[in-house]
């Protein structure tokens, strides 16, 4: 069939077969448009590469790391792909469950009914939680006049518990002696979707707080009152925006934004600023779960000097055994890189620290025994 | 009506659907009846079964999302109707719509109050006031507004309508505080700035449409009004409105729709609380879609089994009121249809 | 233009005053205007009040008043109430116009920082947190696959509908089709995303592909495709359909040659609002179509990206550079849509039958 095309409908059909002949010199090789001069950091000598394809989802919270991770792999080892979503920790976790995905990302261990889905997705073998990114959870603050603000962790739980409403309450006053502290009501600002950092953070909170927090743990935030914000981005240009406001989010977002953080008080009584060596050292003190099975038990109580005690962990969930064998190889090469020592040390600017060298250890014997 | 059905069908090879090979209705006169029986039937055949399997799309969504929902809705220790908070993925899970569907109803609410006159306003303006040129190029303008991803609706209300709503916030609660609607503690991005960014978003869809169904008026409907010495408003009251008026209805169920549905840009307004708030002026608020986007990546079986069920819940809501609306189109049917 | 309706008889100036009775000057309604401005104002600096929302606000209804008012004095009752609806139809306009003009200012003024040939000819492949460059080739090809293959899903199927509920339906089939499709239009999209994701990619067993996606974007194109054709179908005088049947022309070929033609520019705009709609949609994209940073030209085997999905997950992102770029991408994916629509009304012909 012929269709009549007027003058005007056949130049439109030629700009798009122009438009489409221009588009199609697309390429995948960012290798000269990769900006600041930012080089991979792993060289091709310290990873053995595998070849394939292979997909994870999870974490947001692990995005950046696992995205400066798969430059340095991709850049090292050609023939390899490795696709990193982050569509929140549970789907990384019910798409491994489901086989749509290779590896997990997640802020939280696997427990109860999904370790044991885990488990049979992995038969002969079972699925694993590494702990393999850690970072420092900012808590940002907008409040005219005042820098260096220094809290506790039960000050902390009481503000976000509401049960402290004012700044000039004397529990703040009593911490920072020489600040002028506003009358003002304070805004707290939290996550509106469920996300690992609340996870973190509120296990923080139950743990120092007594009874002052008495609200679970988890993904959602489960404290009255208060504003919520959509992802770490939305918190913290709600802090930015509202004045005497206080909200908490990974340190770089913090740092991007220009606002200042809380000095939290530790174990050893110390006040310290967010870090990540801070983190990484305030982890150290983690119990780690025996077996294959990485997970760790957070330990909020052991003095040790200079441990910033409000970190994010979160995990690569794999299977020992059980995977497609092209597969396999490529996650276990892969996860052999992202634990050894230049790809933790790699991603310390992006405010991450490196894991505390006991978990290291463990995890890279783990990442051994994948087959 | 000055084009014949003849020349129309003439004319239809710029339009893509005729060729140049086809026959006139002169010739088809002459096809055999039983032939034009037996297209007509395959034909007829075709559009039903079109239609049928809408209804078994719908009926499996709607079954699948029943099914996915009962687990939850079982283990539910809340009142899924009364209770306020939403908590589905601790042990035992406790949740409710009560709270997001009230949040639900009252963006949409706002939204359309606000959007529906002004995008009325907007057709009559292109249709009727504006001189053509300028019409047609509006018209694109309409259309260039409703392609605006709902993210970035969203995003421009968070970062550059929500701090300029301030004043006027704080000035409504000044003028208007008596009224619980409008006192408030504190301002900020409450249900008044969503239903004003919802309000925006759904605007060019009802003005778009509304355009469409105006520019459809015989011409001489409005000929004959301005002749009997009606003034322009006088034309849009008794010929533009009545004849547009179930379209306009149908375009504003479809903004409705939208505004009920949206999630990005209400998850990114609204600060996702979870209680019935009256004071609209107050940072606090959330809408089913909102909840279910904000919900959703970190949500357990239970928890997402809860977040299908409210879904249901928005599901049922549009069909009440698609069913008031159809009811409203009912009463006026002698001129939906069509006449000249 | 209600000057040019009535057939006025040729008199002298007097005579014509008499008979239109006393109307406004013409530049009434600008003088009126910069007063009201100018009021607005002065009640912005005198009173504690401060927002710039406010003084437009305030200088559109003292317009209002004003304008009435005058009109109501000078040229009775029946005439104000015209210049009433006249100056609301305006102001309403014009002050919808601020919105959306904003939304689009800044759409432009932040997306414009991005956008040089970098942009438009790379992947995302191997570009970390910190790197500036990057593009958003891979997404370009999966919103413009997606939403083609969703679309030619999608039109035919819901304009055999809508054509089938106006042109054949009666009775009881096609006033639950039509009612269900209302119901439709409000499903939540992660809902369309999920129920794809169930049948397709998980019970079915296909995997996650850009067909996935288009699948899940059909179940929300649907109802606005339907709902929009079957309003402009129903608005085709019913003339043309029987000056068609008197000439002997079967019923399909009238509803075909002559219905559907006359109704074409509006069911062309209900099925660009229905594109428009899900060009934005990140949700049942991200459950179906996975993502990636590769490119990915088949739409039917592996993951693919998309322009929403780049937009959210860069915007997102503590990092100046992933914010520009999701503004950047913005902008792409309102010309790509834009693109779509021009080509669909120079295909559709704008010769409407008057």
């Amino acid at each position: 069939m012929l269709v009549k095309l007027g003058r005007r409908q056949a130049a439109v059909g030629a700009a798009m077969v122009a438009l489409l002949t221009v588009a199609a010199c697309g390429t995948d090789d960012n290798s000269d448009s990769g900006g600041s001069g930012t080089k991979p950091s792993g060289t091709a000598s310290a990873i053995a590469c595998a070849k394939g394809s292979i997909t994870g989802s999870g974490s947001s919270a692990q995005k950046n790391a696992v995205d400066e991770w798969v430059k340095a792999y991709q850049s090292a080892c050609s023939g390899a792909t490795i696709n990193y979503q982050s569509t929140g920790s549970s789907t990384g976790r019910q798409q491994f469950i489901g086989k749509q995905v290779s590896f997990a990302g997640s802020d939280s261990a696997l427990k109860d009914q999904q370790k044991i889905d885990a488990d049979a997705r992995c038969a002969p073998g079972t699925a694993v939680d590494l702990p393999m990114a850690v970072g420092p959870v900012s808590l940002m603050y907008n409040i005219s006049g005042v820098k260096d603000l220094q809290l506790s962790g039960p000050t902390l739980a009481k503000i976000f518990a509401g049960k402290i409403t004012k700044w000039d309450d004397p529990a703040i006053k009593a911490e920072n002696p020489s600040a002028s502290l506003p009358s003002a009501t304070i805004a707290t600002v939290h996550r509106s979707d469920g996300s690992g950092t609340t996870d973190n953070f509120t296990k923080f909170l139950k743990a120092v707080g007594g009874a002052d927090w008495t609200f679970d743990s988890g993904s959602d935030w489960k404290a009255p009152g208060g504003q919520g914000a959509k992802g770490s981005d939305g918190v913290t240009s709600t802090v930015k925006s509202t004045e005497n406001s206080i909200g908490y989010a990974e340190l770089s977002y913090a740092e991007n934004a220009g606002l200042s953080t809380v000095k939290v008080k530790n174990a050893a009584g110390e006040y310290v600023a967010p870090s990540t060596d801070g983190a990484s050292l305030g982890l150290s003190t983690a119990k780690i779960a025996d077996g294959d099975d990485l997970k760790l038990t957070f330990d909020y109580t052991t003095a040790t000097k200079g441990a910033y005690p409000v970190y994010l962990v979160t995990y690569e969930i794999a299977c020992t055994k059980g995977l497609p064998a092209d597969q396999a190889a490529l996650v276990k090469s892969f996860l052999t890189y992202t634990a050894s020592d230049a790809a933790q040390t790699a991603i310390g600017d992006l405010g991450y620290a490196p894991l505390p060298d006991a978990v290291a250890t463990k995890v890279r014997a783990v990442i051994a025994t994948l087959s | 009506m000055t084009t014949e059905p003849d020349s129309s069908a003439d004319d239809a090879g710029p339009r893509g659907t005729a060729s140049a090979t086809d026959p006139t209705p002169a010739q088809l006169v002459t096809t055999s009846k039983a032939k034009i029986g037996a297209a007509d039937l395959i034909f007829k055949n075709l559009t039903r079964t079109a239609g049928i399997g809408l209804l078994v799309l719908i009926a499996a969504i709607a079954l699948f999302l029943v099914l996915r929902a009962t687990d939850a809705l079982s283990a539910n220790t809340g009142n899924f109707f009364g209770t306020q908070e939403w908590f589905p993925n601790q042990t035992p899970p406790k949740f409710g719509v009560a709270a997001t569907l009230f949040g639900t109803i009252v963006t949409a609410a706002i939204a359309m109050i606000i959007a529906v006159p002004v995008a009325v306003g907007i057709a009559l303006f292109i249709t009727v006031y504006a001189p053509r040129q300028l019409a047609s190029v509006l018209g694109y303008v309409v259309d260039l507004l409703a392609a605006v991803p709902s993210v970035v609706y969203g995003l421009w209300g968070l970062i550059v309508l929500a701090p300029h709503m301030k004043g006027t916030q704080l000035w409504l609660n000044d003028v208007l505080g008596w009224i619980p609607l409008f006192s408030a503690d504190a301002v900020g991005r409450s249900f008044l700035v969503a239903g004003v960014v919802l309000a925006i978003m759904i605007l060019p869809i009802v003005a778009a449409l509304s355009r469409e169904v105006f520019l459809q008026v015989p011409n001489a409907h409005r000929e004959a009004a301005l002749a009997l010495g009606a003034t322009r408003w006088e034309m849009i009251r008794t010929a533009v409105l009545p004849y547009g008026r179930p379209g306009v209805i149908s375009a504003s169920m479809l903004g409705l729709g939208r505004a009920m549905g949206e999630t990005i840009a209400v998850a990114l307004v609204l600060p996702a609380s979870f209680k019935i708030s009256v004071h609209w002026l107050e940072p606090a608020g959330n809408t089913i879609a909102a909840n279910v986007a904000n919900g959703w990546g970190e949500a357990n079986e239970i928890g997402r089994g809860a977040l299908i069920a409210s879904g249901l819940v928005l599901f049922i809501v549009t069909m009440v009121v698609n069913m008031i609306a159809r009811a409203i189109v009912a009463r006026r049917r002698d001129f939906s249809g069509s006449s000249a | 233009m209600s000057t040019a309706t009535a057939p006025e008889p040729v008199v002298t100036g007097e005579d014509r005053l008499n008979l239109r009775g006393q109307t406004l000057p013409r530049w009434t309604p600008l003088a009126v205007a910069a007063g009201s401005v100018v009021l607005a104002l002065l009640i912005y600096f005198v009173t504690p009040v401060d927002s710039e929302i406010q003084i437009v606000l305030m200088a559109a209804i003292l317009f209002l008043i004003a304008m009435s008012a005058a009109s109501t004095v000078v040229e009775g009752a029946r005439r104000a109430r015209d210049r009433f609806a006249t100056t609301l139809v305006y102001t309403a306009f014009l002050l919808a116009l601020i919105p959306l003009v904003a939304v689009l200012v800044s759409v432009i003024s932040k997306g414009a920082k991005r956008l040089d040939l970098d942009f438009f000819t790379h992947s995302m492949n191997n570009i970390g947190a910190r790197d500036a460059g990057g593009g958003i080739y891979h997404a370009i090809i999966g919103t413009v696959e997606q939403v083609v293959i969703a679309s030619a899903i999608a039109v035919p199927f819901g304009l055999l509908v809508a054509i089938y509920l106006v042109e054949y339906g009666q009775g009881r089939i096609s006033r639950v089709i039509s009612f269900f499709v209302d119901v439709l239009t409000g499903l939540p999209s992660i809902i369309a995303g999920l129920f794809v994701l169930s049948f397709w990619v998980l019970a079915l067993g296909f995997g996650f592909s850009g067909f996935a996606g288009a699948l899940a974007l059909v179940v929300l194109m649907i109802p606005t495709v339907v709902r929009s054709s079957e309003e402009m179908l129903k608005l085709v005088p019913n003339e043309l359909r029987e000056a068609g049947y008197a000439l002997g022309v079967a019923k399909w070929r009238t509803i075909l040659k002559v219905v559907v033609p006359t109704a074409l520019p509006g069911i062309v705009t209900g099925v660009m609002l229905a594109v428009a709609r899900v060009s934005g949609e990140t949700a049942p994209v991200l459950l179906t179509v996975f993502g990636t940073n590769l490119i990915n030209s088949n739409p039917f085997s592996g993951e693919q990206s998309s322009l929403p999905l780049y937009i959210y997950s860069q915007a997102g992102q503590p990092q100046q550079f992933a914010i520009d770029r999701a503004w950047a991408a913005a902008l792409v994916l309102i010309i790509i849509i834009m693109l779509l629509n021009l080509i669909a009304r120079l295909f559709a012909g704008r010769n409407r039958l008057k």
